[in-house]
This record gives structure tokens, sequence and C-alpha cells, in this order.
């Protein structure tokens, strides 16, 4: 009997950790704002996000048409944004305000419409 | 030979109203420049962002006759430029690739009635952004190369067939290697359609990699000035060194940078048709003073 208990204690003294390993970066995505993004010609959708200081944000940023570019100059952020598939940014608002963001990758003649905000609030 | 006082007559000659001497914003002493004596002085002319095949009247009213009367304006001149040069934007988006070449086969139509026959082109992101500059290079060659006149060396540079706004890697490679060639002391001039400074990145008023060209002019500091177009308005920019000038465009005017949150094109005013619209004269030379003039359009 005792000589089960042990392996048994070692056993779930392993299943313990092991949750604990997997269940740490799960507990700090929680801590992060994730936001979907799309792209087309020529808008984003969503164009105004909103987001809290300190909070992490992850944006995911998919394009349904053809190669676009996220930038946001104020909060140094940028990306291409390829089609078909998706593509992470990931950043700390450190300041609040309102921030431009642009499609920075010449897609079209409504290409210079294609312009959204970031909110950042306290 | 011509001194600075001939050049400055020359201009009044020219039929020029406005004769500014931009020796200040050069980083020359006008009086000293005035009197030094400058051998090979030339005039050229820069016009830009003629966006052939935009259409929308609330904006130019005019825009079918506006390329035509910037040529009539400029073969109008008293005394004819030494070469002209387009920095971009020769024509409007479309996502149409026939369109793109009709429209670019049109320009080149047009200014094909400019007396002066040493017309040089680059292309602007309208022209080149949707394709690689494939359509443009068709009717237009090369967008990047060199060339030299009466000992001021010129470099056109394309920062805009890629669609992300960057010279890249392989060009990057070429201007250095032009550079290699160049006395470090001699005058060098820069053609680019968009700029090569951070002036509005928020407005895209950029160049992704600029600032790589850049630290590759440094060695020719206070020899370099660069023009460039894309912004459709006068602005002067001087950083390590390096003067920067933008061009009025020829098609509608655009908003100072970052005065509005969209950079739109500005409505026409009746009462003032063309206003914000035109070209300049560039009266150049080997003592790297460069007077500009600009010439509003005035549509007659």
């Amino acid at each position: 009997m005792r000589g089960i208990t042990i392996p048994l204690l070692v056993a779930l003294l392993f299943a313990v950790c092991t949750v604990a390993m997997t269940a740490s970066p799960a507990l700090a995505q929680q801590d992060e704002q994730v936001v979907t993004v799309t792209a087309k010609q020529y808008e984003f959708s969503p164009q105004t996000i909103t987001v809290k200081k300190g909070t992490p944000v992850v944006l995911e940023l998919t394009s349904l048409d053809r190669l676009h570019g996220f930038s946001c100059p104020a909060l140094k952020l940028r990306s291409d944004i390829p089609p078909g598939k998706t593509t992470t940014v990931r950043f700390v608002p450190d300041k609040v305000g309102t921030f431009p963001f642009h499609c920075d990758n010449f897609c079209g003649s409504g290409h210079e419409h294609m312009i959204g905000t970031i909110t950042v609030t306290e | 030979m011509k001194t600075g006082i001939e050049r400055r007559e020359f201009l009044k000659l020219a039929g020029i109203g406005s004769v500014v001497f931009a020796s200040g914003l050069m980083g020359m002493n006008g009086l000293g420049h005035a009197a030094t004596p400058a051998q090979d002085d030339f005039f050229f002319v820069q016009m830009s962002d003629t966006h052939w095949g935009f259409n929308n009247p609330a904006v130019n009213p005019e825009a079918g006759t506006t390329l035509q009367k910037a040529v009539a304006a400029v073969n109008a001149l008293a005394r004819q430029p030494d070469f002209i040069i387009f920095t971009g934007d020769l024509t409007h988006t479309t996502d149409d690739e026939q369109v793109r070449r009709k429209r670019l086969g049109e320009f080149r139509e047009i200014v094909g009635a400019l007396k002066v026959k040493n017309v040089r082109f680059m292309p602007g992101e309208h022209d080149a952004g949707l394709d690689n500059g494939k359509a443009y290079q068709e009717l237009f060659g090369e967008t990047h190369y060199a060339f030299e006149h009466k000992g001021v060396h010129f470099i056109v540079l394309d920062n805009v067939s890629n669609p992300g706004s960057t010279i890249g890697d392989a060009q990057l490679q070429w201007f250095a290697a032009e550079l290699g060639k160049i006395d470090k002391k001699a005058p060098l001039v820069i053609f680019t359609h968009r700029p090569l400074f951070d002036l509005a990145p928020d407005w895209d008023w950029h160049t992704r990699d600029g600032a790589k060209a850049l630290e590759m002019l440094k060695p020719f500091t206070n020899n370099v000035t660069v023009f460039y177009g894309h912004i459709h308005q006068v602005n002067h920019h001087e950083a390590d060194g390096i003067k920067h000038n933008s061009a009025m465009g020829l098609m509608y005017p655009l908003p100072a940078p970052g005065s509005v949150p969209i950079k739109a094109p500005l409505p026409w005013t009746p009462s003032q048709p063309f206003k914000g619209l035109g070209f300049r004269g560039v009266d150049a030379g080997k003592d790297r003073a460069y007077a500009l003039t600009e010439y509003p359009l005035k549509g007659e």
C-alpha cells in the first residue's frame, strides 16, 4: 500500500507541475487584450481601436484581399499584412491619447483613405 | 562666365517676377555667393505630380487641360531651360492596367509638346506602386538613373515602385556605387518622388529606408540638394547639411503636413483658379547655390 502511495504522490506532483507550467502562459494571455483587425481595399475594420494604458495588446491582423500594411508611427508599430494568414503585433501602450494608423503598402486608388485610430485610455 | 549678379539679371530677362536667391536656404552666403564667379551656370525646370487622369470637379474642374496649360506655361518662358524633370505621379492611380498604360501614353504625348526635348522622368507611387513600375518602364525606361550636366551630378532615386515605399537593397547598392564615382566635393542633386526624410510618417510622407540613403550622403555634406514631389506644395527642410525641397503639384494642392486628420486634396477656389499649382525653375551652377523660382500656374 505504502509502495503504491509514493509513486502516486510523485505522479500527482508531476501532473500539478505540468498543469502549472502550461497554465502560466494561459494566465498571461488572459491579461492581454486581443483585437482582431481586418484589412481590405480600402478600409480597416474596426477603424477605431480602444485599449488601456499598461495592458498588453495583441493585434491580430488579417487581409481579405491583397498585401496591406499597418503603421502607427506614434506607437512605433508597423507590420505587413499579407493575405491568407493572421499577422500578430504585440505592444503595451505606455501613453494616453489618440494615435492615427494607416495602410503603408500602396494598395490602389483608395489607399489614402485606409486609415484609423488607436485610442489609449487610462 | 556668369556672376551671381548676372544670374539675377538673367532671371529678370526670363520674365520672372520674384527672383528668390535661396542662398541662405542652401547654406550659402548670399553676398559671398553673388561675388563668386560661377562657371557653367544653367537653368532647369522641375514639374511634379501632374496626375493625368485625375477626375474630381470639386477639386479641379479643369483637370483635363491643366497639364496642357503647364506645358504652355513652360514653353512661354522667355529663356528655355537646359532640361526639364518630372518628379513623379505623372498619372493618377487606376487599378486597371490598361487604363494605366493609356494614361501614361497620353501623358507622354501631351508633354511631347514641350519645346525643350531634354526631358527626364521618374515615377510616383500612382504610376508604379501597383505593378512595381512595369507599365512605367515600358513607356519611360529605367526608374532610377544618374546623369551629369555642366559639372553637377544628378541621381534619380526610385522610392515608389515598391508599394512599401522603399528604395530597396539592390537600388541602394547601385546608389552606393554611383556615389563612389563622384568627387565628395562636387555638387550633387538627388531627385526623388517621396521625401527621403520623415516629413510626416502619419501621412506616409517618408521613405521607409530613406535613412540608409541619407547615411550614404553624409560624406557629401553641404554639397547635396534633394528635389522631390509627392506632397503637392513647397516645403524646405535641412538636416545634416542636406537640403530637401519639395515642389508644388500640377493637378491639386494638399494640406500642410500634419495640419488636418486626413490629407485630402484641397478644394478648387473659383475666385482663384489653379491656386496652389505650379512648377519651379532652378538656376544651378558649380558653386552649389540653387536659385529657386516658383511659377504659379495661372491657367492662361
